[in-house]
């Protein structure tokens, strides 16, 4: 894939309009894990559209990121940096060539230690 | 057969560039009844215009077509023009081959033969023209304001300044808006209340202008010119000619717990009040949701101590009507309800405050005579911070999708009053961008910023949260990429603003258009800002859009200009197309009559021959030519096809139609 082709293709799984984003910063402004993270939400929005997609695919924050989607809860723009996140985190998992999950294998693997987090993102992501 | 000639505007490169347009005076040419077609650089130059005034004389034209802009725009020009040439105006019939064709199509050649289409239609229509005559009407020379803010003041002065009749009908007990609750304005920071008090004590003792406070606008009839309005003067339960605000009943009164508007609902009033000090008129009010009187029968100790015998628990809504050349609509605006925004913690923290709320603690007459001491605990506030665009420009559904535009002034204003007043006290303000645009006014910012040495911090609030009573503020900082986290005693709000809701009543009341975000359209954006596309109504203040102040004073008193103008002429001339009756035809069912929406149609008894010597009483429509206004509503409802509209028949609509399906 070509970076332009990239682009679009995390645009398309996000289902999210960056260009509508102002750039106010509240979906930075209220994400818990931000100090955990090296890309901060609001970034993940910039950096995407500006066809970024290197310096998304190799950051460490997309394993930081909750999903608590208090972003996408707060954001004034109807934007949703979550979603970005996802599907960043989405396009690294399948080129790591390690998405043979199926949601259907999910419950026997499941154990309490599991975050319940990590289910609800895969739930989302399999679901796509 | 007429004999028409038809001419092609290029309007520059508007319509030449997308349409060919002499191949469509080309083609136009063989059209029967063409005696003449012609294109030119720009047909509404003087030029242009002459261009049209010698075929009509060279040529004997009968009629004319004009392919061109919008009629919106020029159809008068021409219609003058023709006019000059000793044609009848209304055997002129505009093509729209610019908004409706070459500003909306890409493809030369489709848009080239819509727009002979287009021309072929108009060629239809005109075909079946006759000329018409315009009518008279007289104008009443008295204008209607209604709001009675700074708005209303300055349109409802100048309009009497001028020597005409105002009234102001304003829905609150006094008059004054909310620009009588700011504390100073911004960038000269004067006081408001003095340089507003003044203006409305003008009001009161100019004999040409009439104050009906605590009065709305009930129902709006008739047209430019002519309006006949009922107003409801709502019961104040005290007599306005007896009062002499003296206050003793407010010293009185034992129902002390109702809210006080006026301060924000910061703390109460008593249930008979005068809402502030230099209340205009000066006269008390009796809230019947609060007044024990009125609610159990016992009680009666304000009309007990009143000197002058100015309660009346009795008194009920009274109407009056009355008639008006003109109307200013100066409605206003509140703070937008922040139910959709429990991440500042609003509804739950005290210490959480809207900036209008902000203004009244600041004030003098306010709750905390001036000093500021926030709510929860009367403390002097040592943090505060201001939280911008609370509610603007927020497309997600939960606020306003615009910028309510006045709030980086006033923050920067509150936050400049604050470290001057308070020097001890942190101010934070948290922005998304600062909007100062106005003579001093990014000065005036840059002076909060340099001079007072107040903390703006590019980035926007996630969260407030109460943690022991402090007030804690979680953002971004996006200029050194981090978030941060203020420990606030107080925080400010700066609240989006929306229209005064009871702005969509008065728009359909006047049939004026509204937008999405309850602001009234003006007629044009750029040409008739101040006036609404219904004649005869114009608009003032936040009603139209966002503004401050200055904008607003200026865009009233450009009202008044408007009202005068018209106010000044004697006679309206009117439009004469308007609807028509066969009277053979009408079977006198009142369909018509129950649509019409100015009350032009009446219904009269009149007597036919049958022949033979027999004749027939037969109840048919009757239309007020002064008062049809030309809408066709009535025409479109008639079971018979009996009623008509002059320069718009029915048969010309059908010739239309069939032009444009013939191809």
């Amino acid at each position: 894939m070509t970076r332009e082709e990239q682009k679009e293709n995390i645009l398309r799984l996000s289902g999210t309009d960056v260009r509508k984003c102002m750039k106010c910063g509240k979906c930075s402004g209220r994400c818990p894990a931000f100090a955990e993270m090296d890309i901060k939400p609001h970034q993940f929005v910039s950096l995407l559209a500006q066809g970024k997609v290197e310096t998304l695919l190799a950051s460490k924050a997309i394993w930081s990121c909750l999903s608590c989607m208090a972003c996408v809860e707060r954001c004034p723009r109807g934007v949703a940096p979550a979603a970005v996140v996802e599907a960043v985190r989405d396009t690294v998992v399948r080129m790591q060539n390690a998405n043979g999950i199926r949601a259907e294998d999910i419950p026997p693997i499941v154990d309490e230690l599991i975050p319940q987090q990590l289910l609800v993102s895969a739930y989302r992501k399999y679901n796509k | 057969m007429q004999r028409i000639g038809v001419f092609i505007c290029w309007c520059g490169s508007n319509i030449a560039a997308t349409v060919d347009v002499e191949k469509v005076a080309e083609v136009i040419r063989s059209e029967p009844g063409v005696v003449y077609s012609a294109n030119y650089q720009y047909m509404c130059s003087e030029n242009g215009q002459q261009l049209i005034k010698n075929a009509i004389r060279e040529h004997n034209l009968t009629a004319v077509v004009i392919g061109s802009c919008s009629p919106r725009m020029h159809e008068a020009t021409f219609r003058k023009a023709a006019e000059a040439a000793g044609l009848n105006p209304y055997m002129v019939e505009i093509a729209n081959i610019r908004e409706h064709c070459s500003w909306i199509h890409k493809d030369r050649e489709e848009a080239t033969e819509k727009a002979v289409i287009l021309v072929r239609t108009a060629i239809a229509k005109v075909n079946l023209d006759a000329p018409l005559q315009a009518g008279e009407s007289p104008v009443v020379k008295r204008a209607l304001v209604i709001g009675g803010g700074i708005a209303g003041i300055q349109a409802a002065l100048d309009i009497a300044e001028a020597g005409f009749e105002v009234d102001i009908v304003e829905k609150n007990p006094t008059i004054g808006g909310r620009m009588a609750q700011l504390d100073k304005t911004f960038p000269t920071l004067d006081c408001s209340a003095c340089i507003l008090t003044p203006k409305m004590v003008d009001c009161a003792q100019n004999e040409k202008i009439d104050i009906l406070s605590y009065s709305e606008v009930e129902e709006v009839k008739g047209f430019v010119g002519n309006f006949s309005v009922k107003i409801r003067k709502k019961a104040r339960y005290v007599d306005e000619t007896k009062c002499t605000g003296c206050k003793v009943c407010m010293e009185k009164c034992p129902s002390r717990k109702g809210l006080n508007e006026f301060n924000m609902n910061l703390n109460n009033r008593t249930a008979i009040y005068i809402p502030f000090a230099q209340a205009i008129p000066n006269v008390a009010v009796i809230d019947p949701e609060q007044c024990i009187k009125l609610k159990t029968g016992k009680c009666g100790i304000c009309q007990k101590f009143c000197g002058v015998g100015a309660i009346d628990y009795t008194m009920k809504d009274e109407f009056i009507e009355r008639q008006y050349g003109a109307i200013v609509v100066a409605t206003g605006f509140r703070p937008i309800k922040l139910d959709n925004f429990n991440e500042y913690g609003y509804a739950d923290n005290k210490d959480v405050i809207t900036s209008l709320e902000l203004e009244r603690l600041m004030n003098a007459a306010g709750p905390t005579d001036g000093v500021l001491l926030r709510p929860s605990d009367g403390k002097h506030p040592k943090v505060i911070t201001f939280i911008q665009c609370v509610g603007s420009r927020d497309t997600s559904g939960c606020g306003k999708p615009y910028c309510s535009k006045i709030c980086c002034m006033y923050t920067a204003k509150h936050a400049m009053l604050i470290r001057e007043k308070y020097p001890d006290t942190e101010v934070h303000v948290f922005y998304i961008d600062v909007r100062t645009p106005g003579k001093n006014y990014d000065e005036f910012y840059r002076r909060a910023v340099e001079q007072y040495g107040v903390d703006y911090i590019k980035g926007m609030v996630g969260k407030v949260y109460n943690e022991n009573g402090t007030l804690m503020v979680q953002g971004s900082n996006l200029i050194d990429n981090t978030q941060v986290t203020i420990p606030s005693d107080l925080v400010v709000l700066a609240t989006a603003i929306e229209p005064e809701p009871s702005v969509r009543r008065i728009a359909t009341l006047l049939t004026a258009s509204i937008d999405t975000n309850n602001f009234l359209t003006e007629s044009h954006a750029k040409l008739r800002p101040v006036e609404s596309p219904t004649a005869g109504v114009y608009l003032a203040g936040v009603c139209q859009g966002p503004k401050d102040i200055p904008e607003t004073v200026s865009q009233a008193s450009a009202c008044a200009a408007k009202v005068i103008g018209l106010l000044v002429k004697d006679k309206l001339k009117t439009n004469p197309c308007i609807a028509h009756p066969d009277e053979m035809m009408c079977n006198g069912c009142s369909q018509c009559a129950n649509v019409c929406a100015y009350g032009a149609i009446t219904y009269v008894e009149k007597e036919f021959r049958l022949g033979g010597g027999k004749t027939e009483v037969r109840r048919v429509a009757s239309v007020n030519p002064a008062v049809c206004q030309g809408c066709g509503a009535c025409t479109v409802t008639c079971p018979s096809g009996a009623m008509d509209l002059s320069g718009f028949s029915s048969k010309q609509i059908m010739s239309e139609v069939e032009a444009i399906c013939k191809m």
